[in-house]
């Protein structure tokens, strides 16, 4: 065991694998070459559609104890995933692991295929049940935890070798280039897909909509896709907006979102050129709100939006506000109609996204960012993963990221849910460390990391209510009371990776 | 106070919190939340301050609590013991 520098236990080894403890943000770059495959040759213009999704797997030589991958920009309305396990299992193939862009609740139909040995590993996190019955021991089944840069730095690293991508195609033609506007199955960008396009060792397109030659305008080309599978559908777009994406009118949120757009505003960046990102939460979508309201007053042209889009960040964009959108995941219908017509709605790969080892990625270039958090504690460390019972629930997405790029991070969240203080005084799992966040907002008021001093002395300036993490924390726990540590095993169940492929945390057992 | 019949106080709603109480020949108190494993003990000790209080030393309480502050638990545990002993 080592201490990282966020102090938490990490084994020197896990699933086989040396890990590196994480030692900081931006310290950490392995002397490696990207990853590489196979050459191929190609010199027939035939169709490469060779049938249904059991044809495909037979066609890429999909054999017990590889791994392969599929992109969740369908989210909880994703088809393939699940349909592919299961033409995996009746196939005999056993001792496959997941490497996903991320799984969904809906793929908890997983389980049992878990259970029997099909699926023995996962290369990415889970939202939902599968995470659940790995914390409480189980499922057996190693699980590594990335966020969304980490995951594309692993595929270009090759540290995550992908023997066959199957990637689901929404308007597809018969030579393999699709895009993800149009069709029945429509999910907008295909942005997590990219890496997988780029580096895989077989890349399989899987449509329910293929469409005459070519199929323009192309979000992944012929040249990166093997085979063409047809399947009667790929999922339900209308499942890829999840409950939380809705504006929030609670009032508690509502005051968060003022304090955040106070914050925003004292940070000096709200002019000409301001560049913005926020996820789907219903505060994060308030304060959209009013940062909207104060671009409209000033005449404010801000550079650009980033992230998963929302149909609220379209209207900013068709408004003139933005100069274009950088979108990795469409997350409403909106944003979907939008990138398939707005020239300045820019798809963009999760390399391009997130990823730190490339010559910079986007989230580099962002001003101001709202993420939210499922706690915090007084060191300013986040955790997303886990839940108040210690489950794994929770997938990172692109929280470390944003928060390492952003030149203000701001985290929002209510000071307690349920009893659980928000702020303690050690989170139970460190997604995103604390060195990369900027300000944590609660109702309750406005903590400010020690490296903002100037931001913290406007903001006591503009007489915003500002306090100290500590003093924050106790109030909020003279409220609830001093909650007791979830307990855990020894043993290790998963980890989770920073985005440079460093172990900022683990996932232990449960105690029962 | 005496526990004469079936009775019940709160919702099953996020930080709020449902009692149920029915008589019995001896006390007994079973406690369920979504917060046990942070607040069991906090919980615990707020339902017996209350029955206590209250000078209650026979019924069965049943708590299921999904995350209520202190002073809800104390205003749903009395009422549902008041509505048990009102004739």
């Amino acid at each position: 065991m080592a201490i990282n520098s966020v102090g938490r236990e990490i084994p020197e080894v896990y699933n086989g694998k040396k890990i590196v403890p994480y030692g900081g943000p931006k310290s950490y770059k392995p002397d490696l070459m990207t990853a590489t495959r196979p050459i191929k040759r190609n010199d027939s213009g035939k169709s490469k559609v060779v049938g249904g999704l059991r044809d495909a797997i037979v066609a890429s030589g999909l054999k017990s104890g590889m791994t392969i991958s599929t992109h969740h920009h369908l989210r909880n309305g994703d088809r393939l995933l699940n349909d592919l396990v299961k033409e995996i299992d009746a196939l005999g193939i056993r001792d496959i692991t997941i490497a996903a862009s991320s799984v969904h609740i809906v793929h908890a139909e997983l389980v049992p295929y878990i259970k029997k040995g099909v699926i023995t590993g996962f290369e990415c996190g889970v939202n939902g049940l599968i995470g659940e019955l790995i914390s409480k021991g189980e499922l057996n089944c190693p699980i590594t935890v990335r966020s969304h840069g980490g995951r594309a730095r692993s595929i270009a690293t090759g540290e995550v070798q992908i023997d066959v991508a199957f990637l689901a195609a929404p308007y597809c033609d018969e030579y393999g280039n699709f895009n993800g506007f149009f069709g029945p199955s429509a999910c907008g960008t295909l942005g997590y897909a990219i890496p997988d396009a780029q580096y895989a060792k077989t890349v399989v397109a899987v449509t329910d909509n293929l469409v005459p030659y070519p199929a323009l305008p192309i979000a992944i080309p012929q040249s990166m896709v093997d085979f063409v599978a047809t399947v009667d559908t790929l999922g339900d777009p209308k499942k890829i907006v999840s409950s939380t994406t809705k504006l929030t009118r609670d009032p508690m949120g509502l005051q968060i979102a003022k304090y955040a757009s106070m914050v925003i505003d004292a940070t000096g960046y709200l002019k000409d050129g301001f560049s913005f990102q926020t996820g789907t939460g219903g505060i994060s979508l308030a304060v959209a709100g009013h940062v909207r309201d104060m671009m409209r007053e000033r005449k404010i042209k801000g550079s650009f939006g980033c992230g998963g889009i929302t149909g609220f960040f379209v209207d900013m964009l068709e408004e003139g506000l933005f100069e274009g959108l950088f979108d990795v995941q469409c997350f409403d219908l909106k944003a979907v109609d939008s990138i398939g017509r707005n020239q300045k709605h820019q798809q963009m790969s999760a390399n391009l996204y997130a990823d730190p080892f490339n010559m910079g990625c986007l989230v580099n270039r962002l001003d101001c960012a709202i993420l939210s958090a499922t706690e915090t504690d007084v060191n300013f460390n986040v955790n997303v993963n886990t839940e108040s019972m210690g489950y794994l629930l929770h997938n990172t997405g692109g929280h470390c990221d944003v928060a390492a790029g952003a030149k203000v991070s701001i985290i929002v969240c209510p000071s307690i849910r349920g009893r659980l203080p928000m702020v303690r005084d050690a989170v139970t799992t460190v997604t995103t460390p604390g060195e990369t966040v900027g300000v944590i907002i609660t109702e309750r008021g406005i903590a400010v990391n020690d490296h903002l001093p100037e931001l913290k002395e406007e903001l006591i300036r503009r007489r915003a209510p500002v306090k100290d993490i500590h003093q924050l924390r106790d109030e909020i726990y003279s409220i609830t009371g001093a909650p007791k540590d979830v307990e855990f095993e020894d043993e290790v169940v998963g980890l989770i990776e920073y985005r440079d492929g460093t172990i900022i945390d683990t996932v232990r057992k449960v105690r029962a | 106070m005496k526990i004469e019949k079936q009775a019940q106080a709160g919702t099953m709603q996020s930080s709020d919190l449902m009692v149920f109480v029915e008589p019995a020949n001896e006390l007994k108190i079973e406690i369920e939340s979504t917060v046990k494993k942070q607040f069991g003990h906090l919980i615990s000790a707020k339902v017996d301050e209350v029955v206590a209080a209250l000078g209650v030393t026979a019924g069965f309480i049943r708590v299921s609590d999904r995350g209520a502050l202190d002073y809800a638990i104390e205003a749903r545990v009395k009422t549902a013991l008041q509505r048990a002993s009102a004739a």
